[in-house]
């Protein structure tokens, strides 16, 4: 299994399609980046646009590392999937598509063993992207931008919020949400990783997988009632931007922000079981599907 | 602003009309208030803040303080990122009753805990000054403001409330509660994909706040007084 | 002798086709097994089905005298294989796919061996070359690398010939010819040309739509015994009555033409005899009865088998 999973690895690395993706998320980092450096305070004006007469801070200190790193994050964990999919979706139909599937089934390894070695590689692939992502937008970012406290502005119902949290207590938060963002972007690995059973070439694949998340995610953001209640709790869509829970620090009576504290970690605990399960459903589905299918390719 | 004017204005002429003895009074006592605070040409203080706002979720700030004649007044946080209530400037008293360009009106006596004030208003002679009207409560025994409440065209009301003591002779208080007029916070629609966590929104503003009314409470530890402040801290 | 492979009442219904029905063979240690069949007559299915890559509907497939539905990974450890194109990773050079494949297998790979087996397809050179860069002979040659590096006793070869030059195709034919004789492997090749089949092969099948027509050892099935004569008079219909009433009735074709299936030494006592008989000839040809068999199968839908299974 191992000894599979190595040669997985190996495939995936000599793959020019794999560079692109980290290529892309450096892009967009460097570009995000540079634009906060040169005129930060223009967005800094913008969240702020309804307060601005009312207080006064350094905006300078605001746009720091930690900040860039959130705002970063929260735009591109909503286009990291796409790059997921752009691996985890060839997995199978890729080899179909080269020809190679059907050497590699009539090899003496199982069905179920090449979905999991399959599944694994994806997996690891994400952890390196999301890897790359931490390098470059929070430890460039703090390089560029320096460490100060962090400010996270957030809607919550009706009501808009900023939360401050402090330099010393934010570490551990990105820890923690780059590790919910790993288990959060699995699930489409293991999404396209299904989906690339039924293809015959990587495109399908990779389309379908981001046309579902493109779809649950708007669908997760329409703020309409009926759809809060019987819609969102089924999409997983809704559950991606979990990581976010750990920036949201629980408040004093007072509203004082708790240091080391998060709001609802309960809600987090769910929605990672909920991704963990639709991980689980979407492997054991590929393995029951694969294992029935004819090689025809 | 326009309909608070309305009521307040004839309210100040029939004052004026009233009591055109006990003026005298006040303005002298605001002379005598104001002789302490001259005393002090600068400052740098260190102290804490508190704010209580409704959307804002911010801790409490190791601040500094640094003040300036004539109405030059900063206030830092030298270790992470504060949000300093524009209005704080007027926790500078000397802003408010210095320039002596108003004109001062004995409004009566009250109690603020267990001591009795003097009830002055402040108006500016000045028609277009931003602040319209100022309301300030004198502990007469040690001559310091207990209590100001600032009336403004831009930015709202203010009101201060002072507890004193070390520095009581000086007229620098303990501890400012600054009570502004705050705005709904409204981040602009679509720019985050929040995770809706299902927390149910905590109130969090005290009973005594009304709606839009935000609060800052400094806790001042220590003054250092008239050893010079650089223009480059403002 | 044991058998390597034996295939019994194997069926496959895709949706609405019945892409293999019935079928049952049996090929044995060190056969040269010819698989032939017009295309889509159902060889890569059944070749599919022999390597797992396909699910049986039916029927029953033991490799080593073992099933291959419970004996997988055992069976295929020891069973090579080009399937249809020899494709490879193309981003990878043909020493890493080599040495994928091998290790695939299960084998333990060394560099030594790698390039040895590189060096039987004469690719030692280009090792390090991605396969992209291949021609499609070359990209053979490291197909066929990649079937026997892990030394199987049984290599399964679909279609193998296809896409090459005359020079690829007596290559590939020596190959073959070699792992038989001087290696000792049972092989499994399948083709639509009987020329090619009747080369190499000692035994041998034909398929057609899924069913066997015919199974044997190439020697029976190629005797001079099984020739097909057609001889071409004036009026057929009336030599042919002509001959029913002589010997010559049970060498003659049930159809509206004049055939007979003899062998090919009795052609010139038929010959004397139709002069006799004062028939008008206008020519007479003849072809093995196999060839012409093998091609009747698309081109005279309405022809008589001529071989009794």
């Amino acid at each position: 299994m191992l000894n599979l999973l190595r040669i997985e690895l190996f495939k995936i690395s000599r793959r020019p399609r794999t560079y692109i993706a980290f290529a892309a998320i450096a892009a967009i980092v460097f570009i995000f980046q540079f634009a906060f450096k040169a005129d930060g305070e223009s967005y800094m004006n913008l969240m702020l646009q309804s307060v601005k007469d009312t207080f006064e801070f350094e905006k300078v200190r605001a746009i720091n590392g930690y900040f860039m790193c959130y705002i970063i994050l929260n735009t591109l964990l909503i286009q990291v999937p796409i790059l997921v999919a752009l691996i985890a979706a060839d997995s199978i139909s890729g080899e179909a598509n080269m020809g190679t599937l059907r050497l590699l089934i009539s090899k003496p390894i199982s069905r179920t063993q090449l979905i999991l070695v399959k599944f694994a590689a994806a997996t690891i692939f994400t952890i390196l992207l999301l890897l790359w992502m931490a390098i470059t937008s929070l430890v460039f970012s703090l390089l560029i931008f320096g460490a100060d406290d962090m400010l996270i502005f957030r809607s919550k119902g009706d009501e808009s919020q900023i939360l401050l949290i402090t330099k010393d207590d934010v570490i551990w938060r990105y820890l923690a949400a780059f590790a919910y963002a790993t288990v959060a972007l699995t699930v489409i690995a293991a999404l396209s990783l299904f989906l690339s059973i039924f293809a015959e070439n990587s495109i399908g694949p990779i389309i379908a997988t981001v046309c579902i998340v493109i779809v649950c995610t708007i669908i997760s953001n329409i703020n309409v009632p009926i759809i809060d209640k019987n819609v969102k709790p089924f999409l997983f869509t809704s559950y991606l931007v979990g990581w976010k829970g750990f920036f949201y620090i629980a408040t004093t009576d007072e509203g004082v922000p708790i240091k080391g504290s998060i709001e609802n970690w309960t809600a987090i605990r769910n929605s990672l079981l909920i991704l963990l399960l639709h991980i689980g459903i979407l492997v054991a589905a590929s393995v029951i599907v694969f294992r029935k299918k004819d090689i025809l390719s | 602003m326009v309909r608070m004017l309305k009521w307040i204005l004839p309210a100040v002429f029939i004052f004026v009309g009233v009591s055109g003895k006990t003026q005298v009074d006040a303005n002298a006592l605001i002379k005598k208030v104001s002789a302490t605070i001259d005393k002090v040409n600068n400052y740098e203080a260190s102290g804490k803040m508190k704010t209580n706002v409704t959307f804002l979720k911010v801790p409490e700030s190791v601040v500094k303080i640094y003040f300036k004649k004539p109405n030059k007044l900063k206030i830092k946080n030298e270790k992470g990122i504060s949000f300093v209530p524009k209005g704080a400037v007027s926790i500078n008293l000397s802003n408010i009753i210095n320039g002596g360009k108003y004109t001062a009106l004995d409004a009566g006596t009250d109690k603020i805990g267990n001591i009795l004030v003097r009830v002055i208003k402040l108006l500016p002679e000045d028609d277009n000054a931003d602040v319209v009207l100022s309301t300030v409560y004198i502990d007469e025994a040690n001559l310091v403001i207990k209590k100001a409440k600032t009336t403004t065209r831009e930015n709202g009301s203010y009101q201060l409330e002072m507890t004193y003591g070390k520095y009581i002779a000086y007229g620098l208080p303990d501890k400012i509660i600054f009570t502004f007029n705050t705005k709904d916070y409204k981040l602009p629609k679509g720019v985050t994909f929040d995770f809706d966590d299902g927390a149910a929104v905590k109130k969090t503003t005290p009973e005594t706040l009304k709606k839009n009314q935000g609060m800052a409470e400094i806790t001042f530890d220590s003054y250092i007084i008239n050893k010079g402040v650089p223009d480059t801290v403002f | 002798m044991s058998s390597i492979i034996r295939v019994s009442h194997l069926s496959k219904q895709f949706k609405d086709t019945r892409a293999v029905d019935d079928l049952s063979f049996t090929v044995n240690e060190g056969d040269v097994y010819g698989f032939l069949g017009q295309n889509g007559a159902g060889k890569s299915t059944t070749i599919r089905m022999l390597l797992s890559l396909v699910a049986p509907s039916e029927g029953e497939i033991n490799i080593f005298e073992k099933k291959l539905s419970t004996h997988r990974s055992e069976i295929l450890r020891q069973v090579g294989a080009v399937i249809e194109k020899p494709d490879c990773y193309k981003y990878l050079s043909a020493y890493d796919n080599l040495s994928i494949f091998a290790r695939m297998s299960g084998m333990k790979v060394s560099r030594q061996l790698l390039m040895k087996q590189l060096q039987m397809v004469g690719l030692a050179d280009r090792a390090g070359s991605k396969v992209k860069t291949f021609s499609q002979g070359m990209k053979q040659r490291l197909g066929i690398a990649v079937a026997l590096v892990h030394d199987p006793a049984l290599i399964i070869l679909d279609e193998p010939t296809n896409g090459l030059d005359p020079q690829g195709i007596a290559d590939m034919r020596n190959l073959i010819l070699k792992l038989s004789n001087e290696m000792g492997k049972t092989v499994l090749i399948s083709s639509h040309l009987l020329s090619e089949i009747e080369l190499i092969a000692n035994r041998m099948i034909i398929i057609h739509k899924g069913k066997k027509m015919v199974e044997g050892t190439v020697a029976d099935l190629l005797d001079p015994a099984h020739s097909l004569i057609q001889v071409e008079t004036d009026n057929n219909a009336a030599a042919k009555e002509k001959l029913k009433q002589t010997n010559w009735v049970s060498f003659l074709q049930n159809d509206k033409q004049l055939r007979l299936m003899m062998n090919k030494e009795e052609v010139p006592r038929l010959i004397s005899d139709l002069v006799a008989m004062e028939v008008q000839l206008l020519s007479v040809s003849s072809s093995h009865s196999l060839e012409n068999y093998f091609l009747s199968l698309t081109t005279l839908p309405g022809y008589v088998e001529p071989f009794a299974n």
